[in-house]
């Protein structure tokens, strides 16, 4: 019974949403106020109906009812519980029910959080969210239905993939979903405030909290795909510019420009048609990497050809989502009117040039990743486009925006100098430059994109200290505060801005060491054998047979051997997934600050050895942890007072204009 | 200098430098692209010398061995008309196996062995990597035209 009353959930589901969708829209074009109520509570009642589809499901595969096909052909009884529960979402079917679960919560959460928004503007926004998602209702309902039954029902189930059972895998999705759907907020505002032609300040303000939520997410997102690609892949590899990953990125760096964007028209009011294009764009990248996705076009162009119903739903979806916004755009835009004048150099300048920047690395970005589906659709031949490509082409675009992000923070809005940034900034450039020239050295050789890459990050992590040093001068000299006191009163804001921008300097540092200076040895090993990697003598002391819930498998014991003493042991091993025969490497990593020690087990030889694989990566996990620092930085900036006490202002206002 | 020149000279800047921009990403894109061949296509010859390329088809059954090494790895490609030698030096991904499609990029040398400096793993054990498809569609064609 289970999955039919999640199924009729769904249905429910998508019944609310076509309502919200007419009487929020229709309520707000009209002026209608009763049919205007209608969009905040039919938002929760959608949330809730679709958490009650979704727990159906999850119970389900902890149930292991595999009379449902999704079950059946992705989880098994032998496997442990909180991989059934990932299962959940694992699938096609039950990554499709997470999605609208995401997107009702983003509308319930809107609902919730938007007391300051006036409530037409509000109806607007969740019309226009329901729209979206009544295309993936039905798409999930007619294409993709996680409940459909199997009958007979199997005797047991065929596992879910083994690259999938793991914990970084299991909030990985989430996350990234969190992101991807969380643009879908933005993207409403901006069609909005089309409709309605308000496209000012306080538009700005209401929007930007959402972004930088769902820019965050996203960020831990992509950061969790990198980590899991990293430790479960077996080959110590952390981004491939693979097809799949370049989806998630391509709205990471469009999201990145619209919260620089965002802040300009908010504090400025300038750029806001620009603004409305990048919120335009960023959500159809979303839409776009889930027709990549989700579409099976990656797999095989001609596998999508031959069964085209899923593809071609979210192909209409997409084009009829961007077309119609862009053609929304095309005839209200003329109307916003500019914002304020800036100057050369200035602080809008410095962001509008970083705004060009991320939107040509996104571009080409999309030009490396649908250029060969294009030839290949069209018969033309299959080519790849490798990681030089990405690398040629990346470096040279971010590294102006790099050295930006060091002035604009220090640059004055409206009118700067330059005499007077290089007066400030100087000392952190000098510092950086030498240190640049000289960490090389210590670390081994020296070579020029090592010294570059550390040049930029130790740039960014200088500017922003100078920045807050001289903040903290100000407030303390100018208002009579003391150092101390004036930390407590900079709001939150600013410590988000300067988080993410760290957190890019680390990112930099991670990349540009682990690039420069890792080492990987791949060697034969029998027991008794040793391998040197850097300070590391490595020694392979045991194998032994290993059995788990759902596979089998050998487990190598090694011992980690400095200056001929022991200091650790590790434990790399290959496993045989049992259902699907399927054999995994699950490689042993020693984790620290300034290096990772990564050993995987190859294959076995007839003579009993193993050919073995060992790195050393200097700083790898100064990666991900840059990423955390940055999505930290958009937590920080959204838990700033002023937006709460903003929309509490506004809440009481219009309060007080709606009783009199 | 009049606000309307000064106008002017932004736009034609911003022009230059996008221009170059793009100038410079296509050049980029199209040093970099990797084209595929088939087994029947690289022995038949259509490779252009010294270029990196991707092959792919299924390997042939018995055909994987190693060298003293025990890293230097040994295979054939086959697309079931015509067989290439591969040699790859590393770890072959997890789901490599005799009989199962295989991608893998690299140039050939003059002895005519392709080596490989990426043999390309796959997510998934249902899932045939599209190349490795194409070089069996691209001979079953080649076979029914002999027909």
């Amino acid at each position: 019974m289970t999955p039919e009353i999640g199924h009729f959930a769904i249905i429910l589901a998508l019944c609310v949403a076509i309502a919200q969708a007419f009487f929020s829209i229709a309520g707000a074009t009209r002026g209608n106020v009763s049919w205007m109520a209608v969009s905040r509570p039919s938002a929760y009642v959608l949330f809730l109906l679709t958490a009650f589809g979704f727990c159906c499901l999850v119970v389900s595969f902890l149930t292991n009812d595999f009379s449902v096909i999704n079950v059946a052909s992705n989880s098994n009884s032998q496997l442990p519980w909180p991989y059934r529960l990932a299962a959940s979402w694992g699938s096609h079917e039950g990554s499709l029910l997470l999605w609208v679960l995401m997107l009702s919560g983003w509308m319930a959460a809107v609902a919730r959080f938007s007391k300051g928004v006036p409530n037409d503007m509000l109806s607007l926004i969740l019309g226009v969210m329901a729209v979206v998602a009544i295309g993936f209702y039905s798409f999930l309902l007619l294409t993709s239905n996680p409940f459909d039954r199997l009958l007979p029902p199997a005797m047991d189930g065929r596992d879910l993939n083994p690259l999938l059972q793991d914990p970084g895998m299991v909030i990985h999705p989430p996350m990234l979903y969190m992101g991807y759907v969380g643009f879908s907020v933005v993207f409403a505002f901006a069609i909005a405030a089309l409709i309605s032609g308000r496209l000012d300040t306080t538009w700005a303000r209401w929007s930007r909290p959402w972004t930088t939520i769902a820019w965050a997410f996203l960020t831990v997102g992509i950061a969790l795909g990198s980590w899991w690609a990293y430790y479960e892949l077996g080959w110590g590899g952390w981004w491939f510019w693979d097809p799949v990953e370049n989806a998630s990125f391509m709205p990471w760096l469009c999201g990145t420009a619209l919260m620089h964007s965002l802040l300009v028209t908010e504090k400025r009011g300038s750029f806001k048609i620009w603004t409305v294009l990048l919120a335009i764009i960023t959500f159809s990248l979303s839409l776009l990497g889930t027709f990549l996705v989700r579409s099976g076009v990656l797999t095989s162009v001609h596998a999508f050809a031959t069964d085209p119903e899923r593809g071609v739903f979210i192909l209409g979806f997409l084009v009829f989502v961007v077309g119609s916004s862009l053609l929304l755009f095309a005839w209200r835009a003329p109307k916003v009117g500019l914002g304020g004048k800036f100057s050369l150099v200035s602080r809008e300048s410095a962001l509008l040039a970083n705004n060009v920047l991320l939107v040509v690395a996104a571009a080409s970005v999309l030009l490396g990743t649908l250029y060969p589906l294009f030839l290949d659709a069209l018969g033309l031949g299959k080519i790849s486009v490798g990681p030089p490509y990405f690398d040629a082409v990346f470096i040279p675009i971010m590294a102006p925006a790099m050295f930006l992000m060091g002035i604009g923070p220090i640059a004055r809005w409206k009118k700067s100098s330059v005499p007077e940034i290089a007066v400030r900034l100087k000392w952190a450039f000098v510092v950086a430059l030498i240190s640049a020239l000289l960490i090389p050295f210590v670390m081994g050789d020296w070579s020029i994109l090592v010294s570059f890459g550390l040049l930029m990050a130790a740039w960014i992590a200088l500017a922003g200290l100078v920045n807050l040093y001289t903040r903290l001068k100000q407030m303390s000299s100018g208002q009579g505060r003391t150092f101390l006191g004036s930390f407590l009163a900079i709001p939150n804001a600013y410590y988000g801005m300067l988080f993410a921008h760290w957190g890019v300097a680390v990112f930099i540092v991670g990349v540009t060491l682990v690039n420069g200076y890792e080492v990987e040895k791949d060697v034969k090993m029998a027991l008794g054998n040793t391998v040197t990697i850097g300070e590391y003598t490595i020694r392979l002391d045991a194998l032994k047979d290993l059995k788990g819930p759902n596979y089998t498998g050998v487990e190598g014991s090694m011992a980690i051997l400095v200056d001929g003493k022991e200091v650790d042991r590790m434990f790399p091993q290959k496993r045989l997934y049992t259902v699907q025969q399927m054999p995994m490497t699950e490689a042993a990593i020693d984790t620290g600050f300034t290096r990772d020690l990564y050993i995987s087990l190859g294959e076995p030889l007839n003579d009993g050895s193993w050919v073995v694989r060992v790195y050393l990566k200097p700083f790898v996990d100064w990666i991900w942890g840059g990423a955390f620092l940055m999505a930290l930085g958009g937590v920080l900036a959204v838990s700033d007072r002023r937006y709460r006490r903003a929309s509490q202002d506004e809440g009481d206002r219009a309060e007080k204009t709606a009783s009199s | 200098m009049k606000p309307r020149y000064k106008r002017l000279i932004l736009v034609v800047v911003a022009l230059a430098l996008l221009t170059l921009g793009a100038t410079f990403v296509l050049k980029a894109f199209r040093s970099n692209l990797v084209f595929f061949y088939t087994p029947t296509e690289v022995l038949a010859g259509q490779v252009p010398d010294g270029q990196a390329f991707r092959i792919g088809g299924m390997v042939q059954e018995g055909s994987v061995g190693r060298k003293e090494d025990g890293v230097t790895v040994r295979f054939e490609v086959t697309d079931t008309i015509e067989n290439v030698p591969v040699q790859f030096i590393g770890i072959l991904p997890d789901l490599f196996q005799e009989g199962k499609g295989v991608v893998a990029q690299g140039r050939i040398n003059a002895e005519g062995i392709f080596l490989a400096d990426q043999v390309l793993a796959k997510h998934d054990e249902n899932y045939m990597p599209p190349e490795a498809a194409e070089a069996l569609e691209r001979a079953r064609k080649i076979k029914m035209d002999k027909q």
